[in-house]
C-alpha cells in the first residue's frame, strides 16, 4: 500500500506498529509536495530542514514511548492566519509578507503535544475573505480534482493539500464556510466545531465571533482524532469553553437509527445546482435506508443570513485589522510623510482589494449615525437566526443540506462579482452565526467530476452526533476520491 | 441603486480605515458599498423589536484571570518583528 | 454694563488603579522599566493575542463605584474605541461604552462656599496606552508599551462645577477615597491620576449650557487651576467679541501658560464604539456586591470622629494624619504598639512633615515602619536618649527605616546616666569658663545655656539637658 493513501490514523498506527517512521512519512509527503506543488500551490511557507528534524525528534519520543498519541508522527499542513512560533504567518498578505511569530497558536501546539509534525503553512484567501483562495497575495492554489477550478476557500490550500496528499490532515478556519465549502469542493471532510471548543488564541482573527478553528481530513475517523487533540478549555481565550464531552472518536459509530434529521426545504429553492441536490437528497435517502428519521422542514430567514454575516464579519474585521499599520511588525511602506502618511500607504499598500472593500464597509457600518442602522440591526437578526436553529434542534437531531449551491467555480469566475460569489456560503454561514457545528463529507461529483459535499449540522456542542452519522454515512458511500 | 455613496463618505471611510483609495479604487469602493449596502438593507425587512442584540452567542459571562504576573521581561520578543527600533523602542515617524 | 458670566465644568478623571498586573494580561504594572521589559504578546497587539480580564480590576471598580454612590450595572461589558495612534498597538482601546460598571453616583465636597454635591455620571474600566518618546534629533518618536494594558478606571462628573476651587475640593475627595481604598496612589505628578477638565461659559441665569471644550495634559492642581482661569477667559473673549466658541480638545502648555487645540483632519473622533467580541460579559452577583461592600475601609470623616474620641489628639493634627490613608495607618499602627497617641502625633506632625517637605515628598512615600517609629518613642519616653539625638536618629529612620534601638546601641548614642562622670564633667566646663560662671553669677541668667551647651559638647550630646542644667545650678 502506498504510504501516502494512509489516513492520518492509519498512518499514526503503521509508525507506532514500527512499520514506517515518522521521518519516512514525512520524506514522502516532500517528495509529493516536490512533484505537484508547483501546479497546485496549496502552501505559502514549507521549511523541508525544520519539517524532516521535527519528525525525526517525533520519532524518537514514539520509540522511547513518550508519545503515544493517535497522531504521532502524522505531517500536517496549518492554515497560515495560525500563528506557528518561528515560522513565517503571512495569511497570505503582503501586509505580513515578513511576520515570524513568537508563539504558536494554542491548536497548534495541542497538535504538536500530540506529535503531529507540521510540514507547512497553507495558502488562503487573504486574512480568510473570500471564499476561493484567489485572494492570496502569493497567488491562487488550484483545485486538485481539475487545475481550472478554485479549490474553494479561504481554507483553500488546506483542502488542495489534503485532496492532493501533500500532507495528511491540515488545520483550516472557518468564519461563513471556510472549512466546509474548500472541504466540500476538494472532496475532503471538514469540520467547524461549535463555538469555543477550540481555542482561538493565535487565530489571526477576522470575524472574532464567528471565527473557529477546525480540522480537514481524508476522513470521518480523522477529523475526529484531531478534533479531540484540538478540543481543550483554554485560559487565553475567554470564549474556549470547557467542554464536557471531548471523546469524540467514542462516536466514530456505525449507527443512525432513530436518528432524526430534518431538510430545510428553503436549502433547496433557487441557486442550487440540480446536481448537487441530486446528490444531497441521496445522501439523505441512504441515511434513512440505514435508520435515520428524515423529514423535510422549512427553517426560515436563510435569505437573511448572508447580509447578517457581511455586516457582522466585516464590522469585526475592520476593527480586528487595524493592528496592521507598519509600527510593531510586518510591512512598512518605504517612502511616508508623517504618521498618517505611512498609515495610509502601509495598509493601502499591504492589503489586497478583497481586504480593503470589507474594511471599508465595516468601518461604514459602525461609523456614527450608521451603528444602530446596521450593525445594532445585524446583532438583533443574528438573534432571530439562533432562535431559529433553536427551534429546529427541539425537533431534530441533526439538519441536513448542501455546503454549497454549486460544485467549484473555475478560476477567476468568482472574483468579478463580489455579491455573487458572497451568496455562495448562502448554507454554510448561518452556522457561524448561531456558534453551531457542522461538517461537510464528499457525497458524490457532478458531471464534471467536481466532488460535492454533505453538510450535517448540530445542536451546539452537539458533534457527536455529526461524527456518528457522517461516519454512518462515509461507510455506506464507500471509498471516494480521484480515482474511484 | 438606493444607497448612493459620496465622494465625502468615501474619504471619510478612508480616514476611519486608513486607506488612501485611488481615483480608480474609490469609484469601484463606492459602487461596492452601495451595492453592499442595497443587499444589507434587505434586514430592515424583519421587524427586530424588542430583541435583544446578540453579540455573544452563548451566555458565557465572568471569565477572569487572577491578579498574578505570570511574565518576565520579554522585550526581545516584542521588538522581534519591528519594522524599526531604537534603545528597544519602536520607531514611528514624529506624532508631535 | 459688563455681563455677568458663569464657568461650568466637568471632569473626567483617569485613575491608574493599583493591581499588580495588567487588565488583560500577566505583565506586570511596576513603574519605571527599562523600554518594553513589561510587555507581551497581548499589551503590543500582537496578531492572534486575546484579552483576558484581571478579576482585581472590577473588584477596584466596584470599590470606588459604591464609595461614590453609584448605582452598579451588574451586568456589564467592554467595547472597543477604534481609532490609530502608535500608542495603542491594536489601533483600538479596550474600554466600557454602553453598559460602564457605574453610573449616577455623586462625592459631598465642601469649599469655602459650602457643602455641595457633584454628580458622577459614569465610571467605565478601560486600558491605559503606551508611552511616546520624541526624538528630535531623528526627527521620530519612540514608542514603549510598558504602559500599554495598565487597568484604568475614568470617573466621568456631570457639569456641576463652577470654579477652580470646586474642582480641587472634588479631585481631592476623589483621591483621598481612592487612596483609602487602596486602589490606587492617585498621584497627578507620576500620571497616576490625570484630570481632562470640560469647560464651557454662559450668561449668568442661562438655561442652556454653552459649548465646551475639553483640555488634556493638566498635570497639578496649579496646571489645573490656571488652565481653567485661561480658559474660562478665553472663552468670554471671544463671546464678547462676537465669535463661537468651538467644540474641541485642547492641549494645556504649562510652561507657555496657555492651551492650543489639538486639531488634525485625520482625526475625524468617530470612534466606531462596538462590544468587544474578544471578551465575555461581567455579571457582579448581588454576593458579589455584599461582599466588596463589606470589605470597604473606614473613610475620612469616621476616621476622624474615631480619632477625636479615642486618641484626644487636636483636630488640626488629625486633619493633617487623615489626609493621607498611609500615614493614618502609620500613626494607628505605631499607637497600636506604644499606646502614646500625642507623641506619636508629634512625630508625625513635627519631624515627619518637615522632612516630607524639605524632600519635596508626600505622605504616601513614607517608608518607615511603625516599629521603629514605635521604638523611638520608647528610647525617649525612657530617657535612653535625649530629644536631639532622638532627632538625628528619626532622620536616619525617615531615610532607611533602621531599628532606632539597635543604631542607638551601635553608634553609642544613649545618654550618660552616670552622675559621677557628669559632675566631673560639669566641674571642668566651669573651670575653664570663667567669664561665663562670672556673668551668670552677676545675674544673667542666660549665660547658663551656654555651659549647658558647653557640657552637651563635652558629652558628645549624650547627657539629659534636664540633669546638666540641676547640676549646674546646684554647684554654681
Amino acid at each position: 500500500m502506498n504510504l501516502l493513501s494512509y489516513s492520518a490514523v492509519e498512518l499514526a498506527a503503521a509508525i507506532k506498529e514500527g512499520k514506517v517512521t515518522a521521518v519516512e512519512a514525512m520524506e514522502a509527503v516532500l517528495s509529493k509536495i516536490e512533484e505537484t506543488e508547483s501546479k497546485i500551490n496549496a502552501y505559502v511557507t514549507i521549511d523541508k530542514e525544520a519539517a524532516l528534524a521535527a519528525a525525526k525528534a517525533v520519532q524518537e519520543k514514539i520509540e522511547t514511548g513518550v508519545l503515544t498519541g493517535p497522531l504521532a508522527g502524522v505531517p500536517v499542513a496549518i492554515k497560515d492566519n495560525l500563528c506557528t512560533e518561528g515560522m513565517l504567518t503571512t495569511c497570505a498578505s503582503k501586509i505580513l509578507e515578513n511576520f515570524v511569530p513568537t508563539f504558536s497558536a494554542e491548536a497548534v501546539i495541542n497538535l504538536e503535544k500530540a506529535g503531529a509534525v507540521i510540514i507547512g503553512k497553507t495558502n488562503m484567501d487573504e486574512f480568510a475573505m473570500g471564499s476561493t483562495t484567489e485572494t492570496s497575495a502569493y497567488g491562487e492554489t488550484k483545485n486538485p480534482w481539475n487545475l481550472e477550478h478554485v479549490p474553494g476557500g479561504s481554507s483553500g490550500g488546506s483542502a488542495a493539500a489534503v485532496a492532493s496528499n501533500e500532507c495528511f490532515f491540515a488545520l483550516g478556519s472557518d468564519t461563513g464556510g471556510s472549512i466546509r465549502q474548500p472541504a466540500s469542493f476538494c472532496g475532503v471532510v471538514g469540520l467547524k466545531p461549535t463555538y469555543g471548543t477550540v481555542s482561538r488564541y493565535g487565530l489571526i482573527a477576522y470575524g472574532s465571533s464567528l471565527d473557529q478553528i477546525g480540522p480537514l481530513t481524508k476522513n470521518v475517523s480523522d477529523c475526529a482524532t484531531v478534533l479531540e487533540v484540538l478540543a481543550t478549555h483554554d485560559t487565553k481565550d475567554s470564549t474556549s469553553v470547557k467542554c464536557e464531552d471531548t471523546d469524540f472518536t467514542s462516536a466514530l459509530v456505525e449507527d443512525v437509527s432513530g436518528m432524526k434529521i430534518g431538510i430545510p426545504r428553503d436549502y433547496f429553492g433557487e441557486g442550487i445546482d440540480a446536481e448537487v441536490k441530486e446528490a444531497v437528497l441521496a445522501a439523505a435517502k441512504a441515511l434513512e435506508g440505514k435508520g435515520a428519521v428524515v423529514e423535510e422542514f422549512d427553517l426560515s430567514l436563510v435569505e437573511y443570513a448572508i447580509p447578517t454575516y457581511y455586516t457582522i464579519a466585516a464590522a469585526e474585521a475592520s476593527s480586528n485589522l487595524e493592528r496592521f499599520d507598519g509600527v510593531k511588525y510586518g510591512y512598512r511602506t518605504s517612502e511616508f510623510d508623517g504618521l498618517h502618511n505611512m498609515y495610509k500607504k502601509t495598509r493601502s499598500e499591504g492589503f489586497g482589494a478583497e481586504v480593503k472593500r470589507r474594511i471599508m464597509l465595516g468601518s461604514f457600518v459602525l461609523s456614527s449615525g450608521y451603528y444602530d442602522a446596521y450593525y445594532l440591526k445585524a446583532l438583533k437578526v443574528k438573534a432571530m437566526i439562533k432562535k431559529v436553529f433553536d427551534d429546529a434542534f427541539a425537533k431534530y437531531d441533526l439538519i441536513l443540506g448542501p455546503v454549497a449551491p454549486t460544485t467549484a467555480p473555475k478560476l477567476g469566475d468568482s472574483l468579478s462579482d463580489p455579491l455573487k460569489m458572497y451568496l455562495g456560503d448562502i448554507y454554510t454561514i448561518s452556522v457561524n452565526l448561531a456558534g453551531l457545528p457542522g461538517i461537510s463529507v464528499p457525497c458524490g461529483k457532478d458531471s464534471k467530476g467536481l466532488p460535492i459535499g454533505l453538510q450535517l449540522i448540530a445542536d451546539s456542542f452537539q458533534e457527536k452526533k455529526l461524527i456518528q452519522t457522517a461516519y454512518t454515512y462515509e461507510k455506506l458511500r464507500g471509498a471516494f476520491g480521484m480515482e474511484d | 441603486m438606493a444607497n448612493v455613496i459620496s465622494d465625502e463618505t468615501i474619504d471619510y471611510v478612508g480616514i476611519l480605515a486608513k486607506l488612501a483609495l485611488s481615483d480608480e479604487e474609490k469609484e469601484q469602493a463606492k459602487a461596492d458599498m452601495g451595492k453592499m449596502l442595497d443587499y444589507i438593507d434587505k434586514l430592515g425587512e424583519l421587524d427586530t423589536t424588542g430583541i435583544e442584540p446578540m453579540s455573544h452567542v452563548f451566555p458565557v459571562q465572568n471569565v477572569f484571570r487572577e491578579d498574578v504576573v505570570t511574565n518576565g521581561d520579554l522585550c526581545d520578543q516584542t521588538l522581534k518583528n519591528a519594522p524599526g527600533e531604537k534603545e528597544h523602542m519602536f520607531i514611528v515617524p514624529m506624532t508631535v | 454694563m459688563a455681563k455677568q458670566y458663569e464657568t461650568v465644568i466637568g471632569l473626567e478623571v483617569h485613575v491608574e488603579l493599583a493591581t499588580k498586573t495588567k487588565i488583560f494580561c500577566g505583565c506586570s504594572t511596576a513603574f519605571g522599566g527599562a523600554p518594553n521589559t513589561h510587555t507581551c504578546p497581548v499589551c503590543t497587539g500582537m496578531p492572534g493575542t486575546l484579552p483576558v480580564l484581571n478579576k482585581q480590576v472590577v473588584n477596584y471598580a466596584l470599590a470606588v463605584g459604591l464609595a461614590t454612590n453609584c448605582e452598579i450595572t451588574q451586568y456589564c461589558k467592554f467595547d472597543r474605541k477604534n481609532y490609530f495612534y502608535p500608542d495603542n498597538p491594536q489601533n483600538y482601546q479596550i474600554s466600557q461604552l454602553y453598559l460602564p460598571i457605574c453610573r449616577n453616583g455623586h462625592v459631598e465636597i465642601e469649599t469655602s462656599e459650602g457643602k455641595k454635591a457633584v454628580g458622577i455620571h459614569e465610571i467605565h474600566m478601560e486600558e491605559d496606552a503606551g508611552k511616546l518618546i520624541h526624538d528630535e534629533w531623528e526627527d521620530c518618536s519612540l514608542v514603549d508599551y510598558n504602559r500599554s494594558g495598565v487597568p484604568l478606571i475614568e470617573i466621568v462628573s456631570e457639569p456641576d462645577m463652577r470654579s477652580a476651587e470646586e474642582v480641587i475640593a472634588y479631585l481631592e475627595k476623589l483621591r483621598m477615597t481612592i487612596q483609602y481604598l487602596g486602589a490606587s496612589d492617585c498621584k497627578l505628578n507620576e500620571g497616576s491620576m490625570r484630570a481632562d477638565v470640560n469647560l464651557s461659559v454662559r450668561e449668568v441665569g442661562a438655561e442652556q449650557f454653552g459649548t465646551r471644550t475639553e483640555m488634556k495634559n493638566l498635570n497639578s492642581f496649579r496646571a489645573i487651576t490656571r488652565a481653567i482661569e485661561n480658559e474660562r477667559e478665553r472663552q468670554i473673549d471671544l463671546l464678547e467679541s462676537g465669535q463661537q466658541v468651538i467644540q474641541e480638545t485642547r492641549r494645556w502648555d504649562d510652561n507657555k501658560e496657555y492651551s492650543y487645540a489639538m486639531r488634525s483632519k485625520e482625526d475625524a473622533q468617530d470612534y466606531r464604539y462596538f462590544p468587544d467580541p474578544d471578551l465575555v460579559p461581567v455579571y457582579i452577583s448581588d454576593e458579589w456586591l455584599a461582599e466588596i461592600k463589606n470589605s470597604q475601609p473606614e473613610f475620612r470623616e469616621e476616621k476622624m470622629a474615631r480619632y477625636k474620641k479615642e486618641f484626644g489628639i487636636p483636630e488640626y493634627d488629625i486633619g493633617i494624619i487623615t489626609d493621607s490613608k498611609h500615614m493614618a495607618d502609620l500613626f494607628e499602627e505605631t499607637v497600636a504598639i506604644c499606646h502614646e497617641p500625642k507623641k506619636v502625633s508629634n512625630w508625625l506632625m513635627g519631624e515627619t512633615l518637615r522632612l516630607l517637605k524639605e524632600k519635596s515628598m508626600d505622605a504616601e512615600d513614607i517608608h518607615f515602619s511603625p516599629e521603629n517609629l514605635a521604638k523611638l518613642v520608647a528610647l525617649v519616653d525612657s530617657k535612653a536618649i535625649n530629644s536631639s539625638v532622638a532627632k538625628e536618629v528619626f532622620e536616619v529612620m525617615f531615610e532607611e527605616d533602621i531599628d532606632p534601638e539597635q543604631y542607638v546601641e551601635e553608634k553609642g548614642l544613649k545618654t550618660v546616666n552616670d552622675e559621677g562622670a557628669l559632675r566631673k564633667t560639669i566641674e571642668e566646663v566651669i573651670a575653664s569658663n570663667p567669664q561665663s560662671v562670672e556673668d551668670y553669677r552677676n545675674g544673667k541668667e542666660k549665660a547658663i545655656g551656654f555651659l549647658v551647651g558647653q557640657t552637651m559638647k563635652a558629652m558628645k550630646g549624650k547627657a539629659d539637658p534636664g540633669m546638666v542644667n540641676q547640676i549646674l545650678k546646684e554647684l554654681l
